[in-house]
């Protein structure tokens, strides 16, 4: 009985942080539409700000609550900025493209935070009344913590009165519910966006400053939250504060019995219950806002290439082809990369464009086409074309099983259950080390030259994306268009536009099942890392930046991203801050991603 | 701050021959590791590797020709790693590949050595695999594997009390195979303990204070504890506040290392058994003289990384000098077996699995001034603790 009294306090302390980081992610989304990337780097921002205040200040509990105020304070203005300075740019840009900002950003204040605060973790020391326990049921159970269990609801109420008491947050209603009409009758959206932008900034800030008295500040910490503080967004509803609460808590609830009685679930257990939740309730527990729509809807198809566009990407295809015998072997391993990465992304597109769904998880299947290649070569023996007709293969049947649950979604709704599935794939890589070998891999899966390799891979990926064209711009392709657009008049001709995306779903997965199985003979193993949170981000990365409404956007972005940071980590130490300048950079010129950006200036 | 790509020895520099003399080409070192990924650990490793390098320079170099290390940031992704080893051989000319910190960075390119038929020196990645099941003879590994260290550690936790175990590991390779040895080894040592509960923390997602109850919940009379960094900041003070480790003993993994030590404080447990580096408390003149060295360069004290970053190009130097020749064959005849010299001491590159016999500091944690240390300390040499060479080999399939 104690037992089970402690454990859920503590559930309940643990999901006051979450809730924090959440509430703001969650404003920030409802007014500005931004899945905010960096919202993990302003709770890290919060902490290590936090603790160069409070290790100055006296010990007493007036003081620690003064400096955890300021640097949420501090956070709020860093928030500020970055809105005024980068999004507030990028609000006409298409839906999604600021998420590739807030990338940027992050990529940033990582090596910022590694140049002011250095290397080391930072721990705040405690002051004796921050390590006092009061005595439940006869344990322990750590004062402070009592404190932040009593701090998230206080919060929440405030966010409440907030909201609906005041001038202020009738305006942030109003623009969550419908942006245009707010503008329409005269909503400064400006100060609006600004202003509620600093507000979620300076609650991830509370969130990091808050944990000083439990936790270091580091450099991991940024990472370590972001994923979960969107699942909490969206098992709660996007936009909706009350159910940011509801679903911190549940989450923390289950986290803390749930380690109790599997402890060995603990990579994938807020995955499997965002999944469970989602599948009953596609729009989170408290979910009401309108779902946004999907990344593109231009309405229109895309232009199909330009036949002079064309010729000259078969003559690139051609120059690549003899590539072996001009380009020294280094460079030719990153061509390869490239060709894989340019599969990859357009296998992405396909779902992203026409069919209208993101995917935060695409590196599922490139994982499962991967995994699935080095068996066959390590358990069956089988030669490398088999292994490559089974990674699609694979990959391809997996996506359909899982295409049944996703199509029912729509937004970023899908685009999180996409990453479930892809963390439950990635936990099975790690945990399954029989199989999988775990996260020591699968080693010594090598093709046997790196030049004819070179050309299986030019063609294959060539082909790969040819196809992908092709159905692109097939009668499937444009029904499947139809029913991104209108899924009401879609239905009404007598489309099923669930089973449509199905199929898409279906043949994306086996594209980038192909892509994972040739980059395993590219790097000559394959590690859980390929089904990373990492790999998904890059390739969706790929296809903003290359623009999502024209065909050769993926391919062009993918070329930009894989080359650019290849180049930069062989030559500067701190690749991340020019990364992220670059990426910043990019986004604010073309807004419209490289290759839409190329074709604007023509016309 | 940005820095070129190539990070010389700036001892070559001041040690310039006299002008016009034809200098010959340097022997060039490939070094990968997960600097922006683990910066705590890699900068002080970067500070060692450094001073050593510059020291063998100033000395002259090695085979009358100067050591010059190319360094590349893996990010913690091996399939970086391996794209970055490919540049370094095919584009930087490199003589010999070196680094690492994560297990699966370290299989990868070990992997790619074997690939590519040239030699790979792994630093800290502690995975068995590396040397044994995955072990190939491109290969060596300086620092003690996961085997050594249980062993280490079993040595002193099989003379407590204490019957009733629990683990706590973070949940991936190097916690799994850890608690795997712990208690294959103590269960030998001692029949009668049993272990009644374990906790499998997501790496750098540490619920701790669940974690903590959970742990104290079965009533065990020891703990052994593999989590390091944020995650053993965190559990210590949940720890600590919660009355935890309260008449429990504690077996800890690398926590007696600076650091993961230091981020402690004044509420670091006394009386926890770890392995680590008690820093200047070692007054050995191979110590001394590190220390000396590092502080005069860098203003700091070493930390463990810096032990690892020094002895893997110390090694490597050794090895290349006993070798003659830069061409793999020789090279793994040189290696195999070569002494070298290490602020803990000489150590050596077994010829039977490339496995280094560094050891690593056993010793108790304790509070002096509101710093945690390392006391009654003793080092423990890593040749004593791997199985038999029958066994070795048995383990070792695939070497040849």
């Amino acid at each position: 009985m104690s037992f089970l009294a402690i454990q859920f306090l503590t559930g309940l302390s643990g999901s006051v942080s979450l809730f924090l980081m959440s509430a703001g992610l969650t404003i920030i989304f409802g007014v500005t539409r931004v899945v905010n990337f960096a919202h993990g780097s302003l709770y890290m921002l919060g902490a290590y700000i936090g603790w160069s205040i409070l290790t100055r200040l006296p010990h007493d509990p007036l003081w620690f609550v003064g400096g955890v105020l300021a640097a949420a304070l501090a956070t709020a203005c860093i928030g500020a900025v970055i809105e005024t300075t980068l999004l507030r740019r990028l609000y006409r840009a298409p839906e999604l493209f600021q998420l590739l900002a807030t990338f940027g950003v992050m990529l940033v204040i990582q090596d910022l935070t590694l140049l002011v605060w250095g290397p080391n973790d930072l721990p705040m020391p405690r002051a004796p009344w921050l390590r006092g326990s009061v005595t439940i049921f006869g344990d322990h159970f750590p004062a402070y913590d009592l404190i932040l269990i009593a701090i998230g609801p206080t919060v929440l109420a405030a966010l409440l009165l907030l909201l609906n008491r005041t001038r202020f947050g009738m305006l942030i209603r109003a623009c969550t519910e419908n942006r245009d009409l707010a503008a329409a009758l005269g909503i400064n959206h400006r100060i609006l966006s600004t202003s509620v932008f600093a507000l979620g900034a300076g609650l991830a800030g509370l969130g990091g400053a808050l944990i000083l008295p439990d936790s270091s500040a580091n450099t991991q910490m940024d990472l370590a939250v972001i994923v979960e503080a969107f699942v909490v967004v969206v098992v709660g509803g996007m936009g909706s504060i009350s159910g940011a609460f509801l679903a911190s808590l549940m989450i923390g609830e289950l986290q803390a019995f749930g380690i109790v009685l599997l402890p060995g679930a603990t990579l994938v257990l807020v995955f499997v219950i965002m999944a469970a939740v989602l599948s009953v309730r596609p729009r989170g527990l408290l979910g009401d806002a309108p779902i946004p729509s999907a990344v593109s809807a231009t309405g229109k198809p895309m232009r199909p290439v330009s036949p002079r566009i064309q010729l000259f990407g078969w003559g690139l295809v051609v120059l690549a082809a003899t590539a072996p015998f001009w380009l020294p072997p280094y460079w030719l391993s990153v061509l390869t990369e490239i060709l894989i990465a340019a599969a990859f992304a357009s296998s992405l597109h396909l779902i992203m464009g026409p069919g209208g769904m993101i995917s935060f998880g695409h590196a599922a299947w490139f994982g499962l086409g991967a995994y699935g290649s080095a068996l066959m070569v390590r358990t069956l023996g089988a030669p490398m074309p088999l292994a490559l007709v089974a990674a699609p293969l694979i990959a391809g049947l997996l996506a359909v099983a899982f295409g049944w649950f996703v199509v029912r979604l729509a937004g970023v709704y899908l685009a999180m259950l996409t990453l479930a599935f892809a963390q439950i794939v990635w936990a099975t890589a790690t945990q399954w080390t029989r199989v999988t070998g775990g996260d020591d891999g699968i080693l010594g899966v090598w093709p046997s030259g790196p030049v004819p390799f070179f050309w299986w891979v030019l063609s294959l990926s060539v082909v790969s994306i040819w196809l992908l064209q092709r159905v692109a711009r097939s009668p499937f392709g444009l029904v499947l268009i139809a029913a991104r657009d209108s899924e009401a008049r879609a239905l009404s001709v007598g489309l099923r536009a669930d089973r449509l995306r199905m199929v898409a779903f279906a043949v994306s997965g086996a594209a980038a099942g192909l892509a994972g199985g040739l980059f395993v003979f590219a790097t000559g193993s394959v590690f859980p890392t390929y089904v990373g949170v990492g790999k998904s981000v890059d390739v969706l990365l790929m296809v903003l930046l290359g623009g999502i409404n024209t065909v050769i956007g993926p391919i062009v972005g993918a070329f930009a991203y894989t080359g650019f940071y290849d180049l930069l980590l062989q030559t500067i130490s701190m690749w991340r801050l020019a990364l992220g300048l670059t990426i910043i950079t990019l986004v604010l010129t073309f807004p419209d991603g490289l290759a839409g950006g190329w074709r604007r200036s023509r016309s | 701050m940005l820095t070129r790509r190539t990070v010389l020895g700036t001892a070559a520099a001041l040690a310039a021959p006299a002008a016009g003399r034809a200098q010959p080409a340097p022997i060039r070192i490939g070094e990968i590791n997960s600097y922006s990924a683990i910066p705590s650990f890699t900068l002080p490793y970067r500070n060692g590797w450094q001073l050593a390098t510059e020291q063998i320079n100033a000395s002259g170099g090695i085979l009358g020709r100067k050591l010059e290390v190319i360094s590349r940031d893996d990010t913690g992704k091996p399939q970086d790693a391996v794209r970055l080893a490919g540049e370094l051989l095919d584009e930087q000319k490199v003589d010999i590949l070196a680094g690492g910190y994560l297990s699966n960075v370290g299989l990868a390119l070990s992997d790619f050595a074997q690939q590519r038929k040239r030699l790979y020196i792994a630093g800290e990645p502690l995975s068995d695999a590396l040397v044994w099941q995955k072990g190939n003879r491109y290969c060596f590994r300086l620092r003690p594997s996961t085997y050594m260290q249980a062993a280490m550690l079993v040595e002193e936790a099989a003379k407590l009390p204490a019957k009733r175990w629990v683990s706590v590991a973070p949940n991936y390779e190097y916690g799994l195979s850890t608690v795997k040895w712990f208690k294959a080894l103590l269960s030998a040592k001692r029949p009668d303990v049993t272990f009644v509960g374990e906790q499998w923390p997501g790496l750098g997602k540490i619920d701790a204070g669940a974690t903590a109850a959970a742990l104290a919940e079965p009533k065990p009379d020891a703990i052994l504890n593999v989590t390091f960094g944020p995650d053993l900041t965190n559990f210590v003070r949940q720890g600590n506040t919660r009355g935890l480790f309260e008449n429990r003993s504690v077996v800890s993994v690398l926590t007696g290392e600076p650091e993961y030590l230091e981020p402690l404080g004044d509420e670091t447990p006394e009386g926890w058994i770890v392995t680590g580096y008690p820093q200047a408390q070692v007054t050995t003149p191979a110590n001394t003289a590190f220390i000396a060295a590092y502080r005069a360069r860098f203003s700091a004290v070493p930390g463990m990384g810096s032990i690892v970053g020094y002895s893997l190009i110390q090694s490597i130097a050794a090895g290349i000098r006993r070798a003659g020749a830069l061409d793999a064959d020789k090279l793994i005849d040189g290696f195999s077996g070569v002494s070298f010299e290490t602020p803990f001491g000489p150590a050596s590159y077994r010829a039977v699995d490339h496995q280094g016999t560094l050891g690593t500091f056993v010793g108790k944690t304790a509070l002096r001034d509101g710093k945690g240390i390392m006391v009654d300390w003793h080092y423990s040499n890593g040749a004593a603790y791997l199985p038999s060479d029958q066994e070795v080999q048995a383990l070792r399939p695939s070497a040849g």
